[in-house]
Protein backbone atom coordinates (compact mmCIF):
# COMPACT_ATOMS: atom_id res chain seq x y z
CA UNK A 1 0.00 0.00 0.00
CA UNK A 2 1.40 3.64 -0.87
CA UNK A 3 0.09 5.25 2.34
CA UNK A 4 2.39 6.10 4.59
CA UNK A 5 1.93 3.95 8.08
CA UNK A 6 0.34 7.04 10.80
CA UNK A 7 3.24 6.12 13.20
CA UNK A 8 6.02 3.47 13.04
CA UNK A 9 7.12 1.58 15.97
CA UNK A 10 10.60 2.42 15.61
CA UNK A 11 12.86 4.75 13.00
CA UNK A 12 15.81 3.03 12.07
CA UNK A 13 18.44 5.16 10.14
CA UNK A 14 22.03 6.37 9.79
CA UNK A 15 23.61 9.34 11.58
CA UNK A 16 26.12 10.52 9.35
CA UNK A 17 29.20 12.40 10.27
CA UNK A 18 30.79 14.87 8.06
CA UNK A 19 33.48 15.84 10.11
CA UNK A 20 34.92 12.53 9.99
CA UNK A 21 34.03 10.89 6.63
CA UNK A 22 37.27 11.22 4.60
CA UNK A 23 35.90 10.64 1.35
CA UNK A 24 37.37 6.88 0.84
CA UNK A 25 34.28 5.89 -1.12
CA UNK A 26 34.44 2.41 0.97
CA UNK A 27 31.14 2.71 1.94
CA UNK A 28 30.46 2.79 -1.43
CA UNK A 29 32.21 -0.01 -2.47
CA UNK A 30 30.40 -2.27 0.40
CA UNK A 31 27.25 -1.12 -0.41
CA UNK A 32 26.96 -2.16 -4.23
CA UNK A 33 28.72 -5.03 -3.75
CA UNK A 34 26.48 -6.84 -0.28
CA UNK A 35 23.52 -5.65 -3.17
CA UNK A 36 24.69 -6.74 -5.97
CA UNK A 37 24.90 -10.33 -5.42
CA UNK A 38 23.45 -11.08 -1.51
CA UNK A 39 19.58 -11.01 -3.27
CA UNK A 40 17.89 -11.23 -6.49
CA UNK A 41 18.84 -9.53 -9.10
CA UNK A 42 22.04 -7.34 -9.73
CA UNK A 43 22.58 -3.61 -9.11
CA UNK A 44 23.57 -3.50 -12.64
CA UNK A 45 26.02 -1.44 -14.42
CA UNK A 46 26.55 -0.12 -18.28
CA UNK A 47 29.29 -0.64 -19.68
CA UNK A 48 31.58 -1.11 -16.86
CA UNK A 49 34.91 -1.99 -18.69
CA UNK A 50 34.19 0.43 -21.74
CA UNK A 51 34.26 3.80 -22.31
CA UNK A 52 31.78 5.22 -21.10
CA UNK A 53 30.81 3.48 -17.59
CA UNK A 54 27.79 4.13 -15.61
CA UNK A 55 25.85 2.07 -12.79
CA UNK A 56 23.38 2.07 -10.75
CA UNK A 57 24.64 2.83 -6.88
CA UNK A 58 22.41 3.41 -3.66
CA UNK A 59 24.80 5.51 -2.14
CA UNK A 60 27.17 8.29 -3.60
CA UNK A 61 30.01 10.67 -2.24
CA UNK A 62 29.65 14.08 -3.08
CA UNK A 63 32.64 16.25 -2.11
CA UNK A 64 31.85 20.45 -1.06
CA UNK A 65 34.47 22.95 -0.82
CA UNK A 66 33.67 24.92 2.42
CA UNK A 67 35.30 28.51 3.09
CA UNK A 68 34.73 29.96 6.18
CA UNK A 69 35.30 33.56 6.59
CA UNK A 70 38.17 33.53 9.61
CA UNK A 71 39.81 30.53 7.50
CA UNK A 72 41.01 28.73 4.74
CA UNK A 73 39.00 26.71 2.16
CA UNK A 74 38.05 23.10 3.36
CA UNK A 75 36.60 19.63 1.39
CA UNK A 76 33.84 17.79 3.33
CA UNK A 77 32.94 14.51 2.18
CA UNK A 78 29.20 14.18 2.03
CA UNK A 79 27.77 10.67 1.11
CA UNK A 80 24.37 10.40 0.53
CA UNK A 81 21.70 7.65 0.40
CA UNK A 82 17.58 7.37 1.09
CA UNK A 83 16.75 9.39 4.34
CA UNK A 84 13.77 7.22 5.06
CA UNK A 85 12.17 9.78 5.30
CA UNK A 86 9.09 10.28 7.85
CA UNK A 87 6.67 11.66 5.43
CA UNK A 88 7.98 10.14 2.67
CA UNK A 89 7.03 11.30 -1.20
CA UNK A 90 8.75 8.65 -2.59
CA UNK A 91 6.21 6.50 -1.69
CA UNK A 92 3.22 8.23 -1.81
CA UNK A 93 3.37 8.76 -5.51
CA UNK A 94 3.76 5.48 -6.33
CA UNK A 95 0.82 4.04 -8.65
CA UNK A 96 1.54 0.29 -7.97
CA UNK A 97 2.42 -0.22 -4.30
CA UNK A 98 6.05 -1.01 -4.92
CA UNK A 99 6.95 1.69 -3.16
CA UNK A 100 6.13 1.61 0.85
CA UNK A 101 7.33 2.06 4.52
CA UNK A 102 7.46 -0.13 7.07
CA UNK A 103 5.34 0.03 10.00
CA UNK A 104 7.44 -1.98 12.35
CA UNK A 105 10.54 0.08 11.62
CA UNK A 106 10.19 2.70 9.26
CA UNK A 107 12.17 1.46 6.49
CA UNK A 108 11.51 2.41 3.05
CA UNK A 109 11.23 -0.35 0.50
CA UNK A 110 10.25 -1.10 -3.27
CA UNK A 111 8.73 -4.51 -4.06
CA UNK A 112 10.74 -5.04 -7.39
CA UNK A 113 7.97 -7.35 -8.62
CA UNK A 114 5.52 -4.87 -7.70
CA UNK A 115 7.78 -1.80 -10.01
CA UNK A 116 6.63 -0.88 -13.55
CA UNK A 117 9.99 1.31 -13.52
CA UNK A 118 7.61 4.68 -14.27
CA UNK A 119 10.63 6.91 -12.08
CA UNK A 120 8.02 8.82 -10.36
CA UNK A 121 9.16 8.24 -6.86
CA UNK A 122 12.93 8.99 -8.24
CA UNK A 123 11.29 12.38 -9.48
CA UNK A 124 9.41 13.09 -6.33
CA UNK A 125 12.30 12.26 -4.01
CA UNK A 126 14.40 15.47 -2.95
CA UNK A 127 17.82 13.48 -2.51
CA UNK A 128 18.30 11.55 -5.60
CA UNK A 129 18.62 8.96 -3.53
CA UNK A 130 16.29 5.80 -5.81
CA UNK A 131 17.57 4.98 -9.29
CA UNK A 132 16.16 2.76 -11.61
CA UNK A 133 18.17 -0.09 -13.08
CA UNK A 134 18.90 0.12 -16.55
CA UNK A 135 18.72 -3.46 -17.08
CA UNK A 136 16.07 -4.29 -14.61
CA UNK A 137 13.53 -1.90 -15.46
CA UNK A 138 12.60 -1.19 -11.60
CA UNK A 139 13.14 0.96 -9.25
CA UNK A 140 16.36 0.22 -6.73
CA UNK A 141 17.33 2.22 -3.80
CA UNK A 142 19.01 1.66 -0.05
CA UNK A 143 17.34 -0.86 2.07
CA UNK A 144 19.00 -0.35 5.25
CA UNK A 145 20.55 -3.43 4.40
CA UNK A 146 17.39 -5.23 5.78
CA UNK A 147 18.67 -8.63 4.59
CA UNK A 148 21.65 -8.20 7.04
CA UNK A 149 20.01 -6.01 10.31
CA UNK A 150 17.21 -8.63 10.62
CA UNK A 151 19.62 -11.98 9.54
CA UNK A 152 19.95 -14.06 12.23
CA UNK A 153 22.74 -16.24 9.99
CA UNK A 154 25.24 -13.77 10.41
CA UNK A 155 27.07 -12.75 13.35
CA UNK A 156 26.17 -10.30 15.73
CA UNK A 157 28.45 -7.43 14.61
CA UNK A 158 27.45 -8.04 11.19
CA UNK A 159 24.02 -7.44 11.89
CA UNK A 160 24.72 -3.67 10.77
CA UNK A 161 24.23 -2.00 7.11
CA UNK A 162 27.38 -3.04 5.18
CA UNK A 163 28.45 0.83 4.72
CA UNK A 164 27.96 1.19 8.68
CA UNK A 165 29.81 -2.00 8.98
CA UNK A 166 32.78 -1.49 6.45
CA UNK A 167 32.98 2.98 7.27
CA UNK A 168 37.12 2.78 8.17
CA UNK A 169 36.58 6.56 9.87
CA UNK A 170 33.76 5.45 11.77
CA UNK A 171 31.63 8.08 9.71
CA UNK A 172 28.37 6.04 10.19
CA UNK A 173 26.43 5.30 12.89
CA UNK A 174 23.15 2.71 12.52
CA UNK A 175 20.32 2.19 15.38
CA UNK A 176 16.96 3.59 16.29
CA UNK A 177 16.87 7.27 16.37
CA UNK A 178 12.94 7.27 18.17
CA UNK A 179 14.27 5.97 21.19
CA UNK A 180 15.74 9.10 23.04
CA UNK A 181 18.49 7.02 24.79
CA UNK A 182 19.73 5.07 21.74
CA UNK A 183 23.77 6.21 21.26
CA UNK A 184 23.06 7.37 17.96
CA UNK A 185 20.08 9.53 19.55
CA UNK A 186 22.70 11.13 21.97
CA UNK A 187 24.92 11.13 19.11
CA UNK A 188 22.53 13.55 17.52
CA UNK A 189 21.98 15.40 20.33
CA UNK A 190 25.33 16.19 21.11
CA UNK A 191 26.41 17.19 17.82
CA UNK A 192 23.63 18.82 17.00
CA UNK A 193 22.51 16.67 13.95
CA UNK A 194 20.16 18.24 11.32
CA UNK A 195 18.23 17.23 8.52
CA UNK A 196 18.65 18.12 4.79
CA UNK A 197 16.41 20.07 3.02
CA UNK A 198 14.34 20.74 5.96
CA UNK A 199 11.67 22.70 3.95
CA UNK A 200 11.00 19.73 1.39
CA UNK A 201 8.78 18.51 4.79
CA UNK A 202 10.11 15.39 4.10
CA UNK A 203 10.97 14.38 7.73
CA UNK A 204 14.57 12.60 6.96
CA UNK A 205 15.24 9.67 9.58
CA UNK A 206 18.76 10.03 8.96
CA UNK A 207 20.64 12.54 10.83
CA UNK A 208 23.91 14.48 9.35
CA UNK A 209 26.85 15.74 11.69
CA UNK A 210 28.41 19.13 10.78
CA UNK A 211 31.59 19.44 10.22
CA UNK A 212 33.75 20.55 13.90
CA UNK A 213 35.48 24.02 14.10
CA UNK A 214 38.80 23.49 12.08
CA UNK A 215 41.88 24.66 14.04
CA UNK A 216 43.18 28.24 14.02
CA UNK A 217 46.98 29.29 13.77
CA UNK A 218 48.23 32.61 15.04
CA UNK A 219 51.77 32.47 15.03
CA UNK A 220 53.88 32.11 11.88
CA UNK A 221 51.67 30.84 9.28
CA UNK A 222 55.08 28.83 7.25
CA UNK A 223 57.43 27.83 9.44
CA UNK A 224 59.60 26.66 6.83
CA UNK A 225 59.70 29.85 5.17
CA UNK A 226 62.67 31.39 7.13
CA UNK A 227 65.33 28.66 6.07
CA UNK A 228 64.51 29.26 2.59
CA UNK A 229 65.86 33.02 2.56
CA UNK A 230 68.36 32.77 -0.66
CA UNK A 231 72.10 32.34 0.72
CA UNK A 232 73.55 34.40 -1.67
CA UNK A 233 72.04 37.84 -3.00
CA UNK A 234 74.23 38.23 -5.51
CA UNK A 235 76.28 36.20 -7.56
CA UNK A 236 80.64 37.30 -7.93
CA UNK A 237 82.99 36.51 -10.96
CA UNK A 238 82.28 35.21 -14.57
CA UNK A 239 78.72 34.22 -13.13
CA UNK A 240 78.12 37.42 -12.10
CA UNK A 241 79.78 39.71 -14.91
CA UNK A 242 77.08 37.18 -17.67
CA UNK A 243 74.18 37.97 -15.23
CA UNK A 244 74.45 41.11 -14.88
CA UNK A 245 75.52 41.48 -18.94
CA UNK A 246 72.32 39.35 -19.81
CA UNK A 247 69.94 41.32 -17.67
CA UNK A 248 71.13 44.56 -19.53
CA UNK A 249 69.99 42.53 -22.64
CA UNK B 1 14.22 17.92 -16.11
CA UNK B 2 15.23 15.74 -19.09
CA UNK B 3 12.37 16.16 -21.94
CA UNK B 4 11.73 12.63 -22.73
CA UNK B 5 10.06 11.84 -26.17
CA UNK B 6 7.26 10.06 -24.68
CA UNK B 7 6.34 11.94 -22.12
CA UNK B 8 6.13 14.83 -24.44
CA UNK B 9 4.23 12.87 -26.97
CA UNK B 10 1.82 11.41 -24.36
CA UNK B 11 0.93 14.53 -22.75
CA UNK B 12 0.02 16.97 -25.95
CA UNK B 13 -1.30 13.75 -28.23
CA UNK B 14 -3.73 12.91 -25.48
CA UNK B 15 -4.18 16.84 -24.33
CA UNK B 16 -5.97 17.10 -28.04
CA UNK B 17 -7.77 13.60 -27.82
CA UNK B 18 -9.24 14.65 -24.28
CA UNK B 19 -9.36 18.13 -25.21
CA UNK B 20 -11.84 16.56 -28.44
CA UNK B 21 -13.92 14.30 -26.27
CA UNK B 22 -14.72 17.20 -24.39
CA UNK B 23 -16.10 19.18 -26.85
CA UNK B 24 -18.25 16.42 -28.26
CA UNK B 25 -19.85 15.69 -25.27
CA UNK B 26 -21.17 19.08 -24.61
CA UNK B 27 -21.79 19.64 -27.52
CA UNK B 28 -25.99 20.34 -28.13
CA UNK B 29 -25.79 19.24 -31.66
CA UNK B 30 -23.08 16.42 -31.81
CA UNK B 31 -21.84 15.20 -35.41
CA UNK B 32 -23.28 11.74 -35.67
CA UNK B 33 -23.21 9.23 -38.32
CA UNK B 34 -20.28 9.17 -40.53
CA UNK B 35 -19.31 12.66 -39.00
CA UNK B 36 -19.37 11.65 -35.82
CA UNK B 37 -17.62 8.33 -36.58
CA UNK B 38 -14.63 10.37 -37.83
CA UNK B 39 -14.47 12.90 -34.97
CA UNK B 40 -14.11 10.18 -32.78
CA UNK B 41 -11.79 7.98 -34.51
CA UNK B 42 -9.54 10.80 -34.30
CA UNK B 43 -10.40 11.55 -30.44
CA UNK B 44 -9.53 8.21 -29.62
CA UNK B 45 -6.64 7.63 -31.84
CA UNK B 46 -5.18 11.02 -30.52
CA UNK B 47 -6.01 9.59 -26.69
CA UNK B 48 -4.84 6.24 -27.22
CA UNK B 49 -1.82 7.34 -29.21
CA UNK B 50 -0.81 9.23 -25.70
CA UNK B 51 -1.22 6.23 -23.16
CA UNK B 52 0.42 3.98 -25.44
CA UNK B 53 3.23 6.73 -25.24
CA UNK B 54 3.57 6.85 -21.62
CA UNK B 55 3.82 2.92 -21.55
CA UNK B 56 7.27 3.32 -23.05
CA UNK B 57 8.43 5.21 -20.53
CA UNK B 58 8.02 2.58 -17.94
CA UNK B 59 10.85 0.03 -17.38
CA UNK B 60 8.74 -3.05 -16.90
CA UNK B 61 5.75 -1.72 -19.46
CA UNK B 62 4.24 -5.50 -19.24
CA UNK B 63 2.91 -4.87 -15.43
CA UNK B 64 1.40 -1.56 -16.33
CA UNK B 65 -1.76 -2.43 -15.15
CA UNK B 66 -0.63 -2.83 -11.60
CA UNK B 67 -0.68 1.00 -11.81
CA UNK B 68 -4.41 0.64 -11.32
CA UNK B 69 -3.65 -0.53 -7.82
CA UNK B 70 -3.11 2.90 -5.46
CA UNK B 71 -5.90 5.30 -6.20
CA UNK B 72 -6.42 6.48 -3.08
CA UNK B 73 -2.93 8.47 -2.84
CA UNK B 74 -1.35 8.47 -6.76
CA UNK B 75 -1.84 10.42 -8.78
CA UNK B 76 -0.67 8.68 -11.55
CA UNK B 77 -2.84 5.63 -10.88
CA UNK B 78 -5.93 8.10 -10.53
CA UNK B 79 -4.71 9.31 -14.11
CA UNK B 80 -5.06 5.35 -15.16
CA UNK B 81 -8.63 5.16 -13.98
CA UNK B 82 -10.12 8.47 -15.73
CA UNK B 83 -8.50 7.75 -18.44
CA UNK B 84 -10.28 4.16 -18.75
CA UNK B 85 -13.50 6.02 -17.29
CA UNK B 86 -13.08 8.86 -19.75
CA UNK B 87 -12.89 6.36 -23.01
CA UNK B 88 -15.73 3.79 -21.88
CA UNK B 89 -18.34 6.46 -20.92
CA UNK B 90 -17.47 8.32 -23.99
CA UNK B 91 -17.45 4.80 -26.24
CA UNK B 92 -20.91 4.81 -24.97
CA UNK B 93 -22.15 8.37 -26.09
CA UNK B 94 -20.26 7.87 -29.55
CA UNK B 95 -21.92 4.70 -29.90
CA UNK B 96 -25.11 6.09 -29.77
CA UNK B 97 -24.58 8.71 -32.03
CA UNK B 98 -22.87 7.24 -34.47
CA UNK B 99 -24.82 3.65 -34.98
CA UNK B 100 -28.47 4.88 -33.65
CA UNK B 101 -28.49 8.59 -34.13
CA UNK B 102 -29.29 8.65 -30.31
CA UNK B 103 -28.29 11.60 -28.25
CA UNK B 104 -27.73 10.96 -24.70
CA UNK B 105 -26.63 14.72 -23.54
CA UNK B 106 -26.40 13.38 -19.83
CA UNK B 107 -24.11 10.63 -20.73
CA UNK B 108 -22.56 13.33 -22.64
CA UNK B 109 -21.72 16.13 -19.81
CA UNK B 110 -20.45 12.81 -17.93
CA UNK B 111 -17.89 11.75 -20.59
CA UNK B 112 -16.70 15.77 -21.00
CA UNK B 113 -16.22 15.91 -17.19
CA UNK B 114 -14.13 12.77 -17.14
CA UNK B 115 -12.12 13.91 -20.46
CA UNK B 116 -10.96 17.00 -18.58
CA UNK B 117 -10.94 15.06 -15.02
CA UNK B 118 -8.29 12.83 -17.07
CA UNK B 119 -5.96 15.79 -17.99
CA UNK B 120 -6.27 17.53 -14.69
CA UNK B 121 -5.09 14.26 -13.13
CA UNK B 122 -2.36 14.33 -15.98
CA UNK B 123 -1.29 17.69 -14.66
CA UNK B 124 -1.45 17.30 -10.99
CA UNK B 125 1.45 14.31 -11.61
CA UNK B 126 3.76 16.87 -12.22
CA UNK B 127 2.03 19.35 -10.15
CA UNK B 128 2.14 17.08 -7.18
CA UNK B 129 6.01 16.97 -6.91
CA UNK B 130 7.41 19.83 -4.60
CA UNK B 131 10.77 18.48 -6.12
CA UNK B 132 10.74 20.70 -9.05
CA UNK B 133 9.29 23.84 -7.60
CA UNK B 134 8.14 25.09 -11.47
CA UNK B 135 5.64 22.59 -11.38
CA UNK B 136 4.69 22.84 -7.77
CA UNK B 137 2.19 25.39 -8.83
CA UNK B 138 -1.80 25.80 -9.03
CA UNK B 139 -1.07 27.42 -12.83
CA UNK B 140 0.11 23.62 -13.71
CA UNK B 141 -2.99 21.42 -14.10
CA UNK B 142 -4.88 25.62 -15.37
CA UNK B 143 -2.53 25.26 -18.49
CA UNK B 144 -2.69 21.57 -18.95
CA UNK B 145 -7.08 22.04 -19.27
CA UNK B 146 -6.42 25.51 -21.37
CA UNK B 147 -3.73 23.76 -23.96
CA UNK B 148 -6.44 20.83 -23.91
CA UNK B 149 -9.55 22.63 -23.91
CA UNK B 150 -7.68 25.05 -26.99
CA UNK B 151 -6.95 21.85 -29.07
CA UNK B 152 -10.43 20.64 -28.61
CA UNK B 153 -11.72 23.76 -30.44
CA UNK B 154 -9.16 23.95 -32.96
CA UNK B 155 -9.77 20.10 -33.88
CA UNK B 156 -13.66 20.30 -33.40
CA UNK B 157 -13.48 23.40 -35.86
CA UNK B 158 -15.29 25.83 -33.24
CA UNK B 159 -13.95 29.13 -34.44
CA UNK B 160 -15.12 31.50 -31.60
CA UNK B 161 -14.08 29.28 -28.49
CA UNK B 162 -10.59 28.81 -30.32
CA UNK B 163 -9.77 32.55 -31.06
CA UNK B 164 -10.94 33.34 -27.52
CA UNK B 165 -9.12 30.31 -26.18
CA UNK B 166 -5.74 31.04 -28.45
CA UNK B 167 -5.60 34.16 -26.48
CA UNK B 168 -6.21 33.13 -23.04
CA UNK B 169 -4.11 29.93 -23.12
CA UNK B 170 -1.24 32.27 -25.22
CA UNK B 171 -0.97 35.03 -22.47
CA UNK B 172 -1.48 32.21 -18.98
CA UNK B 173 1.67 30.59 -21.09
CA UNK B 174 3.89 33.77 -21.45
CA UNK B 175 2.81 34.74 -18.18
CA UNK B 176 3.91 30.89 -16.61
CA UNK B 177 7.29 30.93 -18.47
CA UNK B 178 8.15 34.17 -16.36
CA UNK B 179 6.79 33.43 -13.33
CA UNK B 180 8.40 29.86 -13.37
CA UNK B 181 11.62 31.06 -13.62
CA UNK B 182 11.29 32.73 -10.06
CA UNK B 183 9.64 29.40 -8.83
CA UNK B 184 13.41 27.70 -7.66
CA UNK B 185 14.44 30.39 -5.57
CA UNK B 186 10.89 30.77 -3.66
CA UNK B 187 10.64 27.62 -2.96
CA UNK B 188 14.49 28.15 -0.48
CA UNK B 189 16.36 24.98 -1.79
CA UNK B 190 19.69 25.72 -2.07
CA UNK B 191 22.59 23.65 -2.16
CA UNK B 192 23.27 25.08 1.47
CA UNK B 193 19.98 23.89 2.91
CA UNK B 194 20.96 20.55 1.06
CA UNK B 195 23.81 19.95 2.48
CA UNK B 196 23.60 21.93 5.76
CA UNK B 197 26.65 23.67 5.29
CA UNK B 198 27.69 27.46 4.75
CA UNK B 199 28.40 28.11 1.26
CA UNK B 200 29.23 25.31 -0.13
CA UNK B 201 30.33 25.09 -3.68
CA UNK B 202 30.72 21.26 -5.72
CA UNK B 203 34.17 20.11 -5.50
CA UNK B 204 33.85 16.57 -6.78
CA UNK B 205 30.81 14.41 -8.08
CA UNK B 206 30.30 10.94 -6.69
CA UNK B 207 31.62 9.12 -10.27
CA UNK B 208 33.20 10.36 -12.61
CA UNK B 209 30.86 10.11 -15.61
CA UNK B 210 27.02 10.53 -15.57
CA UNK B 211 24.24 8.71 -14.13
CA UNK B 212 20.92 8.04 -13.62
CA UNK B 213 20.30 10.48 -11.08
CA UNK B 214 21.87 13.21 -13.69
CA UNK B 215 20.49 12.19 -17.10
CA UNK B 216 17.08 12.17 -16.07
CA UNK B 217 16.85 15.22 -13.80
CA UNK B 218 19.65 17.44 -13.89
CA UNK B 219 18.92 18.27 -17.27
CA UNK B 220 19.72 21.94 -18.19
CA UNK B 221 18.87 24.36 -21.27
CA UNK B 222 20.84 27.45 -21.93
CA UNK B 223 19.02 30.43 -21.12
CA UNK B 224 19.34 32.27 -24.67
CA UNK B 225 17.75 29.03 -26.07
CA UNK B 226 14.95 28.79 -23.66
CA UNK B 227 14.23 32.61 -24.72
CA UNK B 228 14.09 31.63 -28.54
CA UNK B 229 12.20 28.64 -28.05
CA UNK B 230 9.39 30.50 -25.89
CA UNK B 231 9.09 32.94 -28.35
CA UNK B 232 8.17 29.88 -31.18
CA UNK B 233 6.01 28.61 -28.36
CA UNK B 234 3.54 31.74 -28.14
CA UNK B 235 4.41 32.45 -31.60
CA UNK B 236 3.46 28.97 -32.99
CA UNK B 237 1.01 28.46 -30.70
CA UNK B 238 -1.32 31.18 -30.10
CA UNK B 239 -0.40 34.14 -32.02
CA UNK B 240 -0.35 32.53 -36.12
CA UNK B 241 -3.70 30.35 -35.55
CA UNK B 242 -5.22 33.10 -34.14
CA UNK B 243 -4.22 35.15 -37.16
CA UNK B 244 -5.23 32.76 -39.16
CA UNK B 245 -8.61 31.87 -37.71
CA UNK B 246 -9.43 36.05 -38.21
CA UNK B 247 -9.16 35.44 -41.66
CA UNK B 248 -12.27 34.52 -43.34
CA UNK B 249 -12.46 31.09 -42.58
CA UNK B 250 -11.66 28.14 -44.93
CA UNK B 251 -11.14 24.62 -43.92
CA UNK B 252 -6.91 24.75 -45.30
CA UNK B 253 -6.25 27.48 -42.66
CA UNK B 254 -8.28 25.58 -39.99
CA UNK B 255 -5.93 22.89 -40.42
CA UNK B 256 -2.74 25.23 -40.55
CA UNK B 257 -4.08 26.80 -37.58
CA UNK B 258 -4.32 23.19 -36.02
CA UNK B 259 -1.34 22.74 -37.27
CA UNK B 260 0.76 25.64 -35.97
CA UNK B 261 -1.06 25.17 -32.23
CA UNK B 262 0.33 21.76 -32.21
CA UNK B 263 3.55 22.76 -33.40
CA UNK B 264 3.30 25.17 -30.36
CA UNK B 265 2.61 23.11 -27.81
CA UNK B 266 4.74 20.87 -27.88
CA UNK B 267 7.49 23.14 -27.87
CA UNK B 268 6.05 24.50 -24.70
CA UNK B 269 5.96 20.69 -23.53
CA UNK B 270 8.99 20.22 -24.47
CA UNK B 271 10.04 23.19 -22.57
CA UNK B 272 8.30 22.76 -19.63
CA UNK B 273 10.59 19.23 -18.73
CA UNK B 274 13.75 20.89 -20.41
CA UNK B 275 13.44 24.18 -17.81
CA UNK B 276 11.88 22.62 -14.83
CA UNK B 277 14.60 22.59 -12.11
CA UNK B 278 14.75 19.45 -9.61
CA UNK B 279 16.32 20.02 -6.61
CA UNK B 280 18.14 16.97 -6.75
CA UNK B 281 20.76 18.50 -9.19
CA UNK B 282 21.51 21.12 -6.73
CA UNK B 283 23.83 18.32 -5.25
CA UNK B 284 25.67 17.85 -8.17
CA UNK B 285 26.17 21.62 -8.47
CA UNK B 286 23.51 22.66 -11.25
CA UNK B 287 22.69 26.20 -10.82
CA UNK B 288 18.92 27.61 -11.40
CA UNK B 289 20.06 28.41 -15.28
CA UNK B 290 23.37 27.75 -17.23
S1 LIG C 1 15.34 9.92 0.89
FE1 LIG C 1 14.14 9.91 -0.99
S2 LIG C 1 13.82 7.74 -1.43
FE2 LIG C 1 14.43 7.86 0.71
S3 LIG C 1 12.49 7.99 1.87
FE3 LIG C 1 13.19 10.10 1.53
S4 LIG C 1 12.14 10.72 -0.33
FE4 LIG C 1 12.02 8.48 -0.27
S1 LIG D 1 9.20 3.31 -10.34
FE1 LIG D 1 8.27 1.53 -9.30
S2 LIG D 1 8.43 2.02 -7.12
FE2 LIG D 1 8.76 3.94 -8.24
S3 LIG D 1 6.72 4.91 -8.36
FE3 LIG D 1 6.97 3.71 -10.25
S4 LIG D 1 6.07 1.70 -9.77
FE4 LIG D 1 6.41 2.74 -7.79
Amino acid sequence: MTSLPKLTERRLGLVIDLDTCVGCHACVVACKGWNTQSHGVPLSDQDPYGADPSGTFLNRIHTYEVTPADGPAQVVHFPKSCLHCEDAPCVTVCPTGASFKRAADGIVLVNETDCIGCGLCAWACPYGARELDADEGVMKKCTLCVDRIDNPTLPEEDRIPACVRTCPAGARHFGDLSDPNSAISALVEERGGFDLMPEQGTRPVNKYLPPRPRDTWTEEVDVLAPFLEPVAEDARGFLGWLDRTLSKL
Amino acid sequence: MHPAPSLIAFTVASGLGFGLLFWLGIDATPPSGWVGLAFYLIAYALALAGLGASTRHLGRPERALKAFTQWRSSWLSREAWAAVAALSVNAFHAAGLVFFDLHLPALGWLGAALALGTVFATSMIYAQLRTVPRWHHWSTPVLFLLYAVTGGALLSGRVEAALVLLTVTGAAQGAVFLHGDRRLARAGTTLSTATGLPGPRAFAPPHTGPNYLTREMAFSVARRHAEKLRLIALALGALLPALLLLLPFHHSLGLVALLSHVAGGITARWLFFAEAEHVMSLYYGKSQRT
